[in-house]
């Protein structure tokens, strides 16, 4: 069952890089094998959690020993404008005996004690590896436990050890496709409803954007997952129009609601400027498309335009001080350059980007942005981004948390820009924030405090 | 003298606990150029790495051996094999510190048998020091697995010896003192003059330092030679019951006599300690410290105001919770609720009526009414839920700055500790006001003496 899975998702056509793939290879999927001593990454269990968990109003059940989500839990930046519920950690935490007899009839408890005590529209039941291993079949357990409480109790099979976390957020879609999406009809719908898939609403960055779709007039009726509530979710196939945001990690899901509810989507991004004006006209084009009245054009046009010279107007005030400053850029290379044309509007350059998990057109992408001599880094060993910065030749490092201290440890400036980041970068505030962001690091006065020897060292050195 | 339960729910709420495995890792992390690994698949790694970089803001070494759902089934012996060979070849570490995890316990590796096979065919390896623990994660918590590493690195590097080295001490700690509490402890013995070997000695490479280069394994620690060398002290000082078996492992092995100290805070616990160094040592016990204890009285004396009769809740792993919770209710303080992880003997003697091996939902529940909860960054939620003053205590603290520099050792931890507290309970007193002292309304009301109008 869960392999048939696996097969279908690796074959997502939706994927330009798989597409691009023999069949011999795609037949391998997207994980390459792990070394082991030489690995890193999440597992697909907290890719699928990474993906789901932003709905805020279900229970978000672990099926596992308390590792998986005792380590972990409410450890993601996913903002909610109501329920607190998904901050919960629920966990059947299961033990030897389980392991020894199994572990179905102890989620089946956990089920009904959790529904009891927090009556929640619907559970989310995640699998494990070792359950997994012992041959829990949840899928089962959750079926004959919706039967039971009359609730949609939802399995995400995706274990953490078929694969990585990429893997993850696409059996997390499935899922959603499975089991949630086209369950319930909405009460109404207009000409201007869209659903935003792939986006999280990491440190709300949500409500960024939302405010200019509202001016619009367009009604994002569903967020997969960002501060989405499960009824939102289940009745999501009654949009006019999908965007798909943030690479490829729920495709599956923009392309199989085409496939079956005839919702057209595009791919696009509200990281930049451009972009954002870009996904504002995709919206559009598409709403207008599906019915929507052609006066939206002109509207939109009309934001795009008072946006942009705002948000320009404000970065303007600190293009003189980035301009020349080198970006070392590494976010694993989701839509990098996205990024990379955003820090070029405010006059910096771009001295490295990653490009690990990027597609061809992203790769191609770049180029054009960035000349044909784009520094593109396949993969930076750790050991080689401290030197880069040890001899300063970059000015700044934009990355995730796990290598901010090839920066800071050499007493130089990093601007975290993933997944539990304090600020938010969408739309044309997200890039304004940015940049001011940027500035902060780069011109806080302790740096030359910092880097200054204390004067015995001076001393020392000078005799 | 206390009850000890056990939770009876099904389903665990808010975990309070933390797996085995990593505090195994978290143990290794405390030894010099260390990479410390878990056997089983890359997420629990994963999970671990972003847990205590969070933490303690470092980077954090850690690998896996990368078990697939096929090495699983298959038996994943030959990823530990590749994975040291890998590491070796990568790092070049001086020891790696394998602890399992629920997934290749689940199908029982013989690990040991393994890597006594493995040492065999690989003689060009053999100054690579290899310590492996079973940590299943569907067993046990934390401070389980902490202890479990230390045992196992006792009983895996110590050697027997029978020479003694004059001025030489060991101390054995738990996985509740901060990278600050051990480094007290070592400016504490070394002004006896004496010489300490700590294991872990997470102070040295937790502590939020700036390396001189980069280096992908363990920066400072507990050296493998030292530990090598334990056997040569005159006498081994245990902190934390979790200790025990380490300190017994290392008296069987070496014949090395040990005195376990289960707590590390408050004016008793640091004069057992004190006094044991200054006679072990035959010097007395330095002026700066009988100053620093007549702070702490004095501390004692400004604050205990604040802490009578106060209720306070705790949520925390036992060793922890023994340490802090002995120490509230010397200041006065009652504990009304008290939820921990795993069993241990010190439970039962716990002052208060209950102990609960539990979760934070449980603590929730018996924290209204409180006036301060006690435990790590997760106790946030419910802090803001019932409104009362909250203290981060334990790990994770992700969700704020200096975790690994707080104190509660000796008498200046004690001293700190006292007026951080103080000033929390004070904030939370309550300013009197004309209603404050309503009379009964029942009984008074009934025999009203005077009646106008
Ligand atoms: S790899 Fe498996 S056992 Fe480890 S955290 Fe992920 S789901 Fe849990």
């Amino acid at each position: 069952m869960l392999q048939n899975k696996i097969q279908d998702v690796f074959n997502e056509p939706g994927c330009s890089k798989n597409q691009s793939k023999s069949d011999k290879e795609r037949k391998k999927g997207c994980t390459k094998a792990l070394q082991p001593g030489g690995a890193a990454g999440g597992c697909a269990f907290d890719g699928a959690k990474i993906a789901l968990q932003p709905i805020t109003d279900v229970a978000h059940l672990v099926h596992g020993p308390i590792a998986c989500e005792g380590n972990s839990w409410d450890n993601r930046g996913s903002k909610s404008s109501g329920s607190q519920l998904y901050r919960t950690g629920f966990t059947t935490d299961i033990n030897e005996l389980d392991v020894v007899y199994g572990g179905e009839k102890h989620l089946f408890k956990s089920i009904k004690e959790v529904i009891d005590k927090y009556d929640p529209p619907a559970v989310f039941v995640y699998q494990t590896c070792v359950p997994a291993m012992i041959g829990d079949d949840i899928e089962a357990v959750c079926k004959a436990a919706s039967q039971k409480f009359a609730k949609p109790i939802i399995p995400v099979n995706a274990p953490g050890f078929v694969g990585a976390k990429n893997l993850g957020n696409k059996l997390a879609g499935e899922a959603l496709l499975d089991y949630v999406i086209g369950t319930e009809e909405p009460e109404y719908s207009t000409p201007y409803d869209i659903n935003i898939i792939g986006e999280y609403n990491l440190s709300g960055e949500l409500w960024q954007v939302k405010p200019l779709l509202d001016h619009l007039g367009i009604r994002v009726t569903c967020c997969i997952s960002g501060d989405a509530k499960y009824h939102d979710v289940a009745q999501s196939h009654r949009a006019r129009a999908n965007m798909m945001v943030c690479s490829k990690s729920m495709i599956n899901i923009a392309r199989k609601m085409e496939e079956r509810y005839q919702i057209p989507f595009f791919e696009g991004s509200f990281y930049g400027i451009s972009d954002t004006t870009e996904s504002l006209r995709e919206i559009t084009r598409l709403l207008i498309q599906q019915g929507a009245p052609a006066e939206l054009h002109d509207r939109t046009e009309a934001l795009i335009a008072q946006e942009e010279a705002r948000a320009w107007q404000r970065i303007a005030e600190y293009t003189h001080r980035l301009r020349g400053k080198r970006v070392l850029l590494f976010t694993g290379g989701v839509k990098s350059w996205s990024v990379v044309s955003a820090l070029q509007e405010g006059g910096m350059e771009v001295v490295g980007t990653s490009v690990k998990k990027s597609t061809k057109e992203d790769k191609e992408k770049i180029k054009e942005i960035m000349g044909q001599d784009a520094h593109m880094i396949d993969d930076l060993t750790p050991r080689e981004m401290y030197k880069m910065f040890q001899e300063a030749r970059a000015d700044v490092l934009l990355s995730g948390g796990r290598s901010q201290f090839a920066a800071l440890k050499n007493k130089m400036p990093w601007v975290d820009i993933n997944q539990e980041r304090h600020h938010a970068y969408n739309g044309y505030e997200g890039m304004v924030n940015l940049v001011k962001q940027i500035d902060l690091a780069l011109y806080n006065p302790m740096w030359p405090l910092l880097r200054k020897p204390a004067p015995w060292d001076m001393r020392e050195a000078q005799t | 003298m206390s009850t000890v339960i056990q939770s009876r729910k099904a389903c665990t709420v808010n975990p309070l606990k933390m797996s085995q495995p990593i505090g195994g890792a978290l143990a290794f992390m405390g030894i010099a150029d260390c990479m410390p690994m878990l056997h089983g698949s890359q997420g629990c790694t994963a999970f671990g790495l972003v847990l205590f970089q969070r933490h303690f803001n470092e980077g954090i070494p850690m690998q896996t051996t990368a078990m697939s759902e096929v090495a699983t089934v298959m038996g994943g012996l030959d990823n530990i094999g590749s994975a040291i060979l890998n590491i070796q070849q990568r790092t070049k570490p001086a020891i790696i510190g394998i602890c399992s995890t629920g997934v290749t316990e689940t199908k029982g590796d013989d690990v040991d048998g393994y890597l006594k096979n493995f040492r065999a065919t690989h003689p060009e390896l053999d100054r690579l020091a290899l310590v492996y623990v079973s940590t299943p994660d569907f067993k046990d918590a934390f401070q389980d697995g902490w202890a479990k590493a230390v045992e196992s690195m006792v009983k895996g590097l110590a050697e027997p010896s029978s020479a003694r080295r004059e001025g030489s001490v060991n101390f054995l700690v738990g996985s509740h003192l901060t990278a600050a509490d051990i480094e007290e402890l070592r400016e504490i013995s070394e002004s006896f003059g004496l010489e300490a070997t700590i294991l872990p000695d997470i102070s040295g490479s937790m502590d939020g330092h700036i390396p001189d280069d980069f280096t992908p394994n363990t920066l400072g620690g507990t050296p493998v030679e030292a530990i090598r060398r334990m056997g040569e002290a005159e006498l081994t000082i245990a902190l934390g019951e979790q200790m025990r078996p380490g300190a017994e492992a290392l008296m069987a092995k070496t014949g090395q006599p040990y005195v376990l100290f289960d707590r590390i805070t408050g004016i008793e616990a640091t004069d057992q300690l004190l006094d044991c160094l200054s006679q072990l040592s035959g010097q007395p016990v330095p002026g700066k410290y009988r100053r620093q204890r007549s702070q702490v009285i004095d501390a004692m004396l400004d604050s205990h105001f604040f802490f009578g009769g106060k209720k306070i809740a705790i949520g925390a792993e036992p060793d922890l919770l023994w340490n802090i919770g002995s120490w509230f209710s010397e200041m006065g303080a009652i504990i009304t609720a008290a939820v921990t992880t795993t069993h241990s003997p010190l439970l039962e003697q716990m002052p208060c009526e209950e102990v609960l091996i539990g979760d934070l939902e449980d603590l929730e529940a018996r924290s209204a009414g409180c006036d301060l909860l006690i435990t790590h960054s997760h106790g946030r939620q419910a802090a803001a839920r019932l409104n009362i003053a909250f203290l981060r205590m334990g790990l994770p603290i992700f969700d704020q700055l200096g975790a690994a520099h707080r104190l509660s050792l000796g008498y200046r931890g004690a001293r700190d500790l006292t007026f951080e507290i103080g000033n929390l309970l004070m904030a939370q007193e309550e300013e009197n006001r004309p209603d404050s002292w309503p009379l009964p309304t029942e009984d008074h009301d009934a025999h009203a003496p005077f009646a106008f109008g």
